[in-house]
């Protein structure tokens, strides 16, 4: 499988274009699959960037981090505190989150990165599990522990103060006065994706992109041919972890609290599953996995016995029965089963993840349409002789 | 010895090494010209390869210098450094990067010369690197692979993986290139095909140290040779001298046309 290629920038554009009217057509093929709904829409937005974002460290340089979540919740933070000092507006908000959660993935990075491999891995889980305690505990004063942080109606808001702008009862992040929930908030995440995913793009296509490759590849001839590693996976580690803190952002964005548990390891381990899932190191494989993984988690868990039965219930009723019992642990708060053995086939069978399973399947097609194209050029020839 | 004065380009004095109780080596003094092809040889486990990570930062030398342009390279330099510096090396055990195209195996060294040790260009497309990838196909039509340079660089036999390397040294245009064995478990067309390209850069004034167990290339292209054995230079002279050495007929007796 060709990572990085030599391609020509029209094809590139067409990319582009062809995956912004996907995203923005969302509502319309989401209510298809039974997820046309701003709030399902938004987070398949949202952990599509995230994953996005860690693609670029996992993904090309092949470290493995286990703490991104501790980004992700900064992020979070951040936001609501420029929503509660400053202002409602998103961009300022969004703009915070992304320096300070790139601070903070600076010194992380700095000190996890003086090891590889499982090492550096358990470092990362160990700094995420720790910003999360402190979250929960000593921080509270900043993070306001258990509870997570809000926004009320008589914070500060000094810049929507000198504006003249109301404080609402129930304050929602805005943009020049459209107000970020719903559709809009959805909107707003998507072309926040699309900017992501042009980036992205970019970094993929760079000679940048192609030395984090070529350390994964062969990390001792790097250094041997006279690059530093180390900047440059320091560098990946904080483009990522501002990846993850702009995700973060946006969760705050569509509903403004933040909570530690956003922090939590579990978080860190859904950001891998996504990426392996989808096509570790392949451009679309991150989105593709987050989507996957958030439509299950909100499809899958929403459907129980009772919903499990009307399904059935065509059926005489012992078999209607005995079906309910057979695929109920699979559903309602199972459906971590599902993903379990969802990501056991796809990993057994198809370790290149869905993205892998798209080109055998595209591959296919290709091959036998070019047979037949031979086939018919064969008898055109036979046809003129 | 020669009484010809030239220029030093690396001079390695007094250098010791050992391995826990094993002296890989003795209290070694080497001085490379500049332009010339300088061979060491020996016996497998003679030292060869430490002498040669010493050099690039690989292995730490107990005592001695080894100067390269007014450095000492003992002195704690990382291995980018010293390549940054020009030198250059082909291993032992080829060193390539599998998991990308031939052609960006040859670009990734053309942009460590042309940047340093670290750029973060993120908004200029490998696409409209031109310069580079014209320059690297053009070391690849030297190998006779430039039909071939999408291909993986993983898929490559053993030996076309060496000569890859080779071209990824070259590149860079080194002011002193380290080759370890570059002909090693190659056929004997592959091997004559190297050594064509290793006179081609001789012809162009390369510093080189090469490393070689095949007496057909050492004497084919050496200026120079020193004999290694047990960590320690037991001779040193032009080909003709070394060829009827008394001393190293006795402790070299790897390949029976010496
Ligand atoms: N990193 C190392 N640790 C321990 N012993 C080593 C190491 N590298 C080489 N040696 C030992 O040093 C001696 C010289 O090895 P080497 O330089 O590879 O020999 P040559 O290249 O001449 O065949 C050998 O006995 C080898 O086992
Ligand atoms: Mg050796």
């Amino acid at each position: 499988m060709k990572i990085i290629e030599l391609s020509t920038s029209k094809r590139d554009l067409l990319i582009l274009v062809v995956f912004s009217v996907i995203v923005l057509i969302a509502p319309f093929w989401g209510s298809l699959i039974g997820a046309g709904y701003p709030d399902l829409l938004q987070k398949f937005a949202i952990f599509g960037l995230f994953a996005v974002g860690y693609n670029i460290l996992f993904g090309l340089t092949g470290y493995l981090s286990f703490g991104h979540a501790a980004f992700l919740g900064v992020g979070s933070y951040v936001a609501v505190w420029s929503f509660k000092l400053f202002t409602m507006n998103a961009l300022p908000a969004i703009a915070f989150s992304i320096v300070f959660s790139g601070i903070f993935a600076l010194v992380i990075g700095f000190l996890c990165l003086r090891r590889t491999g499982i090492y550096f891995s358990i470092l990362t889980l160990a700094f995420a599990q720790m910003s999360y305690k402190l979250a929960y505990s000593v921080l509270t004063p900043i993070t306001n522990g258990e509870t997570g942080l809000f926004v009320l109606k008589d914070d500060p808001r000094v810049i929507d103060g000198a504006l003249g702008i109301a404080s609402a009862e129930n304050p929602l992040a805005s943009l020049f006065g459209i107000t970020l929930n719903g559709y809009e908030g959805f909107y707003f995440c998507a072309v926040v994706l699309i900017l992501g995913f042009w980036l992205s793009m970019k970094i993929f296509r760079s000679p940048f992109g192609m030395k984090l490759v070529a350390i994964k590849s062969n990390q001792t001839r790097m250094e041997y041919t006279g690059f530093n590693h180390r900047p440059y996976l320091l560098a990946a580690f904080v483009i990522s972890g501002m990846y993850a803190g702009l995700a973060g952002a946006l969760l705050a964005v569509v509903d403004p609290t933040a909570g530690a548990e956003r922090m939590v390891w579990t978080a860190s381990g859904e950001v891998v599953l996504m990426t392996i899932l989808g096509g570790l190191g392949t451009m679309f494989g991150p989105l593709i996995g987050a989507a996957t993984i958030k439509y299950m988690e909100n499809i899958f868990s929403g459907i129980n016995d009772t919903l499990l039965g009307t399904w059935f219930d065509f059926l005489p009723q012992a078999l209607t029965d005995l079906l309910v019992t057979i695929v109920s642990p699979f559903v309602g708060s199972g459906w971590h089963l599902t993903l379990g053995l969802t990501f056991m086939m796809i990993m057994i069978f198809l370790p290149g993840g869905m993205v892998e399973g798209a080109q055998k399947i595209k591959a296919k097609f290709f091959n036998k349409s070019k047979t037949e194209q031979v086939e018919s050029e064969q008898l055109e020839k036979d046809g003129a002789a | 010895m020669s009484a010809e004065q030239s220029n030093i380009v690396l001079d390695i004095s007094g250098v010791n090494k050992s391995f826990g109780g094993l002296q890989a080596l003795s209290d070694i003094n080497l001085q490379i010209e500049e332009g010339k092809t300088h061979a060491i040889i020996g016996p497998n486990g003679a030292g060869k390869s430490t002498l040669l990570n010493t050099c690039i930062g690989l292995l730490q030398a107990d005592t001695g210098r080894i100067d390269f342009e007014g450095h000492d390279l003992t002195k704690g330099f990382m291995p980018h450094d010293i390549n940054q510096m020009g030198i250059s090396r082909v291993f032992q055990t080829p060193q390539i990067f599998p998991d990308l195209s031939i052609l960006e195996n040859v670009m990734i060294p053309a942009f460590a010369k042309r940047d340093g040790s670290f750029k973060l260009n993120i908004f200029k497309a490998l696409r409209d690197e031109k310069a580079i990838e014209e320059e690297a196909l053009h070391f690849l039509e030297d190998l006779g692979m430039a039909d071939q340079h999408h291909n993986h660089a993983g898929s490559l036999s053993r030996g076309n993986k060496r000569r890859l390397e080779l071209a990824m040294c070259l590149i860079q245009h080194p002011k002193l290139l380290l080759l370890d064995e570059p002909t090693a478990g190659m056929a004997r067309h592959d091997t004559n095909q190297t050594i064509e390209l290793l006179m081609k850069i001789k012809a162009r004034g390369m510093t080189k140290v090469i490393i070689e167990h095949d007496m057909h290339v050492v004497f084919s292209l050496a200026d120079k040779i020193s004999v290694l054995a047990q960590g320690a230079i037991i001779a040193e002279g032009h080909p003709d001298e070394i060829k009827g050495h008394p001393k190293v007929r006795e402790a070299y007796l790897g390949s029976a046309e010496v």
